[in-house]
């Protein structure tokens, strides 16, 4: 398999402070990595680095030629009182006057990420996990080969958490969409995830996931 | 009523300024910017005190201060954590330049009320023809930046994600609201023209899912706020201002009570 993204002797500092430095990895076409490390270490910034929202002390990174990306960030700000539906929601990646393409492309990926049937309800009233969904939605509707996502579990009950994996495990299976899964929950990664990057120390290192002993420290 | 030429005049006038303030304030809403649309009523009422220092129609003095305002304020609270203080510095300013530039043209309390709470003899034919091509400028303006101004007001984080350029379609927008604001004041008047900015949009968000609906939900109840407010004031001889207001607000606290009662039950 060919790479999809190729990370060399990436490096940020804010200030003084050294996020983290050397950093070197390569991610396969069609691979599913978590990337874990302890809160503060930095999973975020490089993920807003490869996203091109900040900018890198040093080193560089290349996606291969024709890559489409597809970014679930962590926090939205989505009250009570937000007052779009699910499908408008989604639609807001999309022109408001609405082909009978995009309208099928979003159907689809409603579909898709189940929640066809309760497109009407408002975002501000559905719950954790559909959001979670509806983000994952919207992303998708640029028919992304590579999709990342940041801590998209974090505050979901376990039953939600199980049916995002699963969606997330079948968008890799079936549509062959590479995932780059930014957690901390080492065990949700040993199960769904097939390679880890540790972000820890400055640094990060990477393999299988069933071969993952991080520390923590 | 419509055999007289001002009512004539303050209906076209106000139906456009319904249209325009009801579209421009679903983004208001949506991107928080109440405070922001308050803050530029009262930078237009300095800008309207300086054009009648001038001499010149009070429409262009609030155009010139509202988009000065606007991209200042924009700027200040962008960069400051203590967004709310920077608009009140800024907003404390203009009131006191508009206080001072009241004084100084020598013009009547008569005029300074005028400006502050509106009047329907205020537009004449000329003006109308300003306030309907501002209007047009306004929504064409909102239309070209629809999409990436939909994604970036309703969900600022994903626009941010999918590379929308925020910054941009943030200060076309600040055009636009300063722009509605100052066509707006010419009816309702600068002290309240905040009103068609917030409230249509904001009794709106309990009643549409989608923006077309939403927009076209919070067009409509600023349409029958002055609307009706105009009928009210012409026979009533009271001000215009006082119906448009306790309408909006009638229409919004029933809304808002239905919306709790039904979430409730």
């Amino acid at each position: 398999m060919e790479d999809i993204l190729e990370v060399k002797d990436l490096a940020m500092r804010f200030d003084k402070k050294t996020v983290f430095k050397n950093v070197n990895f390569k991610l396969k076409k069609g691979s599913m990595t978590a990337l874990l490390g302890p809160n503060g270490t930095g999973k975020t910034t490089l993920i807003n680095i490869l996203m091109k929202l900040l900018v890198p002390s040093n080193g560089s990174f290349k996606f291969s030629a024709d890559v489409s990306l597809g970014y679930v960030p962590q926090f939205r700000n989505i009250d009570a009182e937000y007052p779009l539906s699910i499908e408008a929601f989604v639609g807001l990646n999309a022109p408001v006057i609405k082909t009978d393409k995009t309208k099928r492309a979003i159907k689809r990926q409603l579909e898709e990420t189940h929640l066809l049937g309760i497109k009407d309800t408002r975002m501000g009233e559905a719950s954790g996990g559909q959001k979670q969904r509806a983000y994952l939605a919207q992303a998708l509707l640029d028919n992304p080969d590579m999709i990342i996502l940041d801590e998209a579990t974090a505050s979901l009950d376990p039953t939600a958490k199980e049916e995002l994996m699963g969606l997330i495990k079948h968008l890799n299976q079936k549509h062959k969409i590479t995932v780059l899964f930014v957690t901390h929950d080492v065990p949700l990664a040993k199960k769904y995830m097939k390679d880890y990057l540790y972000l820890n120390h400055g640094t990060i290192q990477q393999g299988k996931m069933d071969e993952f002993k991080g520390d923590y420290e | 009523m419509f055999a007289y030429g001002f009512m004539r005049n303050a209906f076209l006038a106000s139906t456009f300024i319904a249209i325009t303030c009801g579209a421009v304030g679903v983004y208001v809403v949506a991107r928080n910017f109440s405070f922001l649309a308050h803050t530029l009523s009262e930078i237009g009422f300095a800008g309207a005190a300086f054009a009648v220092w001038l001499g010149i129609a009070p429409l262009w003095g609030m155009l010139i201060f509202t988009l000065l305002g606007s991209i200042s304020v924009g700027e200040l609270s962008m960069h400051s954590d203590q967004k709310e203080s920077a608009i009140s510095a800024i907003s404390a300013l203009f009131i006191g330049l508009g206080v001072l530039f009241l004084a100084i043209s020598g013009a009547n309390s008569n005029y300074a009320t005028n400006i502050l709470f509106g009047s329907i003899i205020g537009v004449d034919k000329q003006g109308v023809i300003h306030l309907v091509v501002l209007s047009i400028i306004v929504l064409l303006l909102i239309f070209a930046i629809q999409r990436p101004l939909n994604f970036d007001s309703f969900d600022h984080i994903g626009a941010l994600a999918h590379g929308v350029k925020s910054g941009l379609v943030g200060v076309i927008f600040l055009i636009a609201l300063a722009m509605s604001v100052s066509i707006g004041a010419q009816i309702v008047g600068s002290l309240l023209v905040f009103i068609l900015l917030t409230l249509p949009p904001a009794t709106a968000c309990y009643i549409g899912r989608t923006i077309p609906t939403m927009i076209a939900w919070s067009v409509f109840f600023a349409l029958i706020g002055v609307w009706a407010g105009l009928y009210l004031g012409f026979i009533t001889n009271l001000p215009v201002t006082f119906f448009i207001a306790v309408i909006e607000v009638a229409i919004y606290l029933i809304t808002y009570f239905v919306h709790v009662v039904r979430h409730n039950l």
